[in-house]
């Protein structure tokens, strides 16, 4: 799946995640712009892992912090 | 002024919010004497304890206590040195003997804490390269393991046998894979469905670290834990435990049959830089846990202190963790944490001590009272303790 295709598809995984419905570009960061605590991340990261089976692990989340991050992250990982 | 202690404002002020409402810090609670594993003088004032994680009530056995103020004068206070300098006295060789008797294993590894031997163990056997698949509740010793090891991180939801399986599947080829799961649940006290995941484990190529900290001497046949409870022990490559609880000391190890487990004695960096357990530690550690192997009656009344405590509040309508009592951990779930301090207060004032749970300890971000039985609870002290929850609850308005 290219980017645009991975992008499209993270957006879909985001909306029920993004209560207060925050315009997505790729600079848009989860913990400030979308306000999600812990928790929230974590069954985020499980619907994507779900979603594109794949593993997200802990060492590589540290590195994600904005939308762009994480489109460009899922792309690499599904090889 | 901005300085490194910035990143604690938010906690600085929502402690301060706290105790501005005028409740009593509940956590700086100080025990001034202790009377018996079940009563203590707080405030000036009488106490019961549930709260502690004095499970079977060691503390205060004469045999236990014989051994540790003997060691203490044929052995000295302390042993200033390394397991694997100085540090190994005769009674260290006695805990991992009676470890071993009293697991059936091979081998025993006994560590300064419990925490250490989280640290220790996950950090050394799951290196570079490998997968920690774990759940998500797990204790932050687990969780700090992680961390200080290099391995690739990957947590599952809360017992969750389908999202574990997942994950171990999506590992790629040929990488190690450690599964970690816990018996029981410190916060919620309620048990892992083991018998299933360690299944699912074994054929995904995982090796198992069950941590049975809160299940020791209760839980089982010969009270080895859940584990042995759902007839999955010998499934199980490392057991993980503690003496701060059931054994009623401190102390940390691990039980293991794997052949080459000795060499975690010298490549375990939490067990080699560390001191070891001073003697009449180690003596009222193996003393307790040899009692432990025999302690049939006293595991029964646990159960029943247990299953009443956890029936009563359900039926005065506190909300609970679990539908039915699974361990000794009877958590009350309170609706914020404002009123569970006003809770825990009032418990207090009634005479009862009970551990308040917050964010980020707890799951879910809840509050909770948890309450933790003992086997030296007599009948007449768990009537006395659900007639002060009932009070109590009543005053703060929770039931
Ligand atoms: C599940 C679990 N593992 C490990 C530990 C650590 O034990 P210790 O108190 O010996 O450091 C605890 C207790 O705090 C625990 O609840």
């Amino acid at each position: 799946m290219d980017r645009a295709a991975t992008a499209q598809k993270i957006a879909e995984v985001i909306e029920p995640f993004n209560k207060k419905g925050v315009a997505l570009t790729d600079a848009t960061t989860f913990a400030g712009d979308l306000e999600w605590d812990s928790l929230t991340v974590m069954d985020f990261v499980a619907a994507i892992e779900d979603e594109f089976d794949i593993i997200i692990s802990m060492n590589q989340q540290a590195e994600i912090e904005t939308y762009g991050q994480l489109i460009d992250a899922v792309t690499k990982l599904q090889g | 002024m901005t300085d490194l202690f910035s990143k604690f404002d938010p906690l600085i002020e929502q402690r301060r919010a706290l105790l501005d409402t005028g409740v009593t810090d509940p956590f700086n609670l100080v025990m001034e004497r202790v009377l018996s594993p079940t009563r203590a003088i707080c405030n000036g004032r009488e106490t019961i304890l549930l709260g502690t994680y004095n499970y079977m009530g060691m503390t205060f056995d004469p045999d236990v206590i014989a051994a540790g103020k003997q060691a203490l004068d044929e052995f000295g206070s302390g042993t200033t040195g390394s397991r694997v300098l100085n540090g190994t006295y005769a009674g260290h060789k006695l805990c991992e003997d009676a470890l071993k008797e009293f697991y059936g294993m091979d081998h025993a590894m006994v560590f300064s804490t419990g925490y250490q031997a989280n640290l220790g163990i996950i950090s050394t056997i799951a290196g570079k390269g490998d997968y920690i698949v774990l759940d998500i509740d797990s204790h932050a010793s687990i969780w700090d393991g992680c961390k200080m090891g290099d391995a690739e991180v990957v947590p599952f939801k809360h017992n969750d046998i389908v999202a574990m399986e997942k994950r171990l599947k999506r590992i790629p080829e040929g990488a190690g894979k450690l599964v970690v799961l816990e018996g029981v649940y410190s916060m919620l006290g309620d048990i892992a469905p083991l018998k299933e995941m360690i299944k699912v484990a074994k054929d995904n190529g995982a090796m198992v670290l069950v941590d049975e900290a809160h299940s020791m001497g209760f839980i089982g046949p010969n009270g080895r834990g859940v584990a042995e409870e759902q007839g999955c022990l010998d499934d199980v490559d490392f057991v993980i435990g503690t003496f701060s609880k059931s054994v009623g000391t401190v102390g940390g190890f691990c039980v293991s049959n794997h052949p080459k487990f000795e060499i975690m004695r010298l490549v375990c960096r939490p067990y080699v830089f560390t001191a070891s357990l001073p003697p009449s530690v180690v003596h009222t550690a193996a003393t307790s846990i040899r009692k432990l192997m025999h302690a049939g009656d006293k595991r029964a009344h646990l159960w029943e202190n247990s299953r009443t405590l956890h029936k009563a509040l359900r039926d005065k309508g506190f909300q609970l963790g679990t539908e039915e009592a699974q361990s000794a951990i009877i958590a009350v779930i309170m609706p914020d944490l404002e009123r569970g301090a006003m809770m825990w207060e009032a418990l207090l004032r009634e005479g009862l001590y009970v551990n308040l749970a917050r964010p980020p300890a707890t799951p879910a971000n809840m509050t909770l009272l948890r309450c933790s039985l003992c086997a030296e609870h007599s009948a007449e002290q768990v009537q006395t303790i659900i007639g002060m929850f009932e009070r109590a609850g009543k005053a703060v308005g929770i039931i």
